[in-house]
């Protein structure tokens, strides 16, 4: 695996390229600027509990088809806001790589 | 001494130590359990550290208890965990703890006791499942199919165990303001409640009240029933 930064980008990339994706096909209403500081569920983020379903099942399979690895990102503290790994699009990021790393 | 004998599953808080105290006012023996210490004692509770879903430890706890009292009238299985998420969200590994605590455990609960219990050719099961089943929550799966299992252990234990005169309940409630549904957003309670015919969150003594109906020496013809609160 190359150096962490790079992956970590990598998996920010490709985050936002699904939030965009959603966007266009199911006209998700997102923010225009999306980085990893971008919230994504509770407090102050952008999408519903369906959205959220929808945009993870999607980051599991674009993680697969990008690194060929099947990783599942479901959490038990999903809708407990504090510690959720969905809260922003970093720490779905992180939380997405921790996952690959340990597959 | 002639004192009742009752075993609660899950009194460290929330519900089952309201029951715990509200047996012991009645003056029962009361027997309690939940995995993390109990902050309090009262006069007449002998507490266990046992997690109702491991089996080696429940048996000890039921040894413990026949030494102690020789007997056992009534078991309470209260101890319940969920989760709110959901299926796509929901990694197995919660899914396997909440079929091991409220399924496994009440099995394993029910069994030990109704060995017990046959001794004497009398005894009292009250399980507890949730509105959750018959309203068929989305975002619960796990938990709803637990509380189901629950419902069906109700139904076959009665039956397996009606011949030692033990009989087997339910109570299902609908919300109530414990640990358990603190993380539940405010708008899918009021949706739950708005489906009720009675509009209003539960409380310990709704809950005490229906457990008390089946525990009655006089409910020996009601078995394998689930009692839903609220009019759901
Ligand atoms: N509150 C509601 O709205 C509601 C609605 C419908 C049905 N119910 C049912 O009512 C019952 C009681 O719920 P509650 O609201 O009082 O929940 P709670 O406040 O979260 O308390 C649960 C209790 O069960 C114990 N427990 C959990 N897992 C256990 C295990 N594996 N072994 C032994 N003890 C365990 C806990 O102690 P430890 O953590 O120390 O083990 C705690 O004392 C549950 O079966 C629940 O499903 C509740």
């Amino acid at each position: 695996m190359p150096h962490h930064d790079d992956d970590m980008r990598q998996v920010v990339d490709l985050i936002i390229d699904n939030v965009n994706q959603l966007k266009n096909t199911q006209g998700l209403k997102a923010p225009a600027q999306l980085d990893s500081a971008t919230a994504l569920f509770g407090g102050d983020g952008f999408l519903d509990s369906m959205a959220l379903v929808t945009l993870v099942v999607a980051v599991e399979q674009a993680i697969e088809e990008k690194f060929g690895t099947n990783v599942s990102l479901a959490d038990p503290g999903a809708m407990s806001q504090e510690h959720s790994p969905y809260r922003t699009i970093g720490a779905l990021a992180d939380y997405a790589l921790r996952r690959l790393r340990a597959a | 001494m002639d004192a009742p004998v009752t075993l609660i599953t899950g009194t460290r808080i929330g519900i089952g130590r309201h029951l715990a105290e509200h047996y012991l006012r009645l003056g029962h023996r009361v027997v309690g359990c939940s995995r993390a210490p109990v902050d309090w004692t009262r006069e007449g509770y002998n507490h266990y550290g046992t997690d109702v879903a491991d089996e080696k430890g429940v048996k000890a706890m039921f040894s413990a208890i026949r030494r102690s009292y020789g007997r056992l009238d009534h078991l309470i299985n209260n101890a319940g965990i969920a989760s709110m998420n959901h299926s796509l969200l929901t990694p197995v590994s919660t899914v396997s703890a909440i079929l091991a605590t409220n399924a496994v455990g009440t099995f394993l609960l029910s069994r030990e006791a109704a060995k017990l219990m046959k001794r004497k050719g009398y005894g009292r099961i009250v399980n507890f499942s949730s509105v959750a089943v018959p309203l068929k929550l989305a975002g619960e799966a796990a938990y709803v199919a637990s509380k189901s299992a629950v419902v069906a252990l109700t139904h076959v234990l009665a039956r397996e165990f009606a011949e030692f005169g033990i009989t087997v309940n339910c109570v299902g409630p609908g919300p109530l303001a414990t640990n358990l549904i603190r993380s539940v957003p405010k708008q899918t309670i009021d949706r739950l409640l708005s489906l009720q015919a009675i509009p209003r969150m539960g409380t310990f003594d709704d809950v005490a009240n229906t457990v008390d109906f089946f525990l009655r020496p006089e409910s020996g013809f009601i078995t394998g029933q689930t009692i839903y609160l609220g009019g759901v």
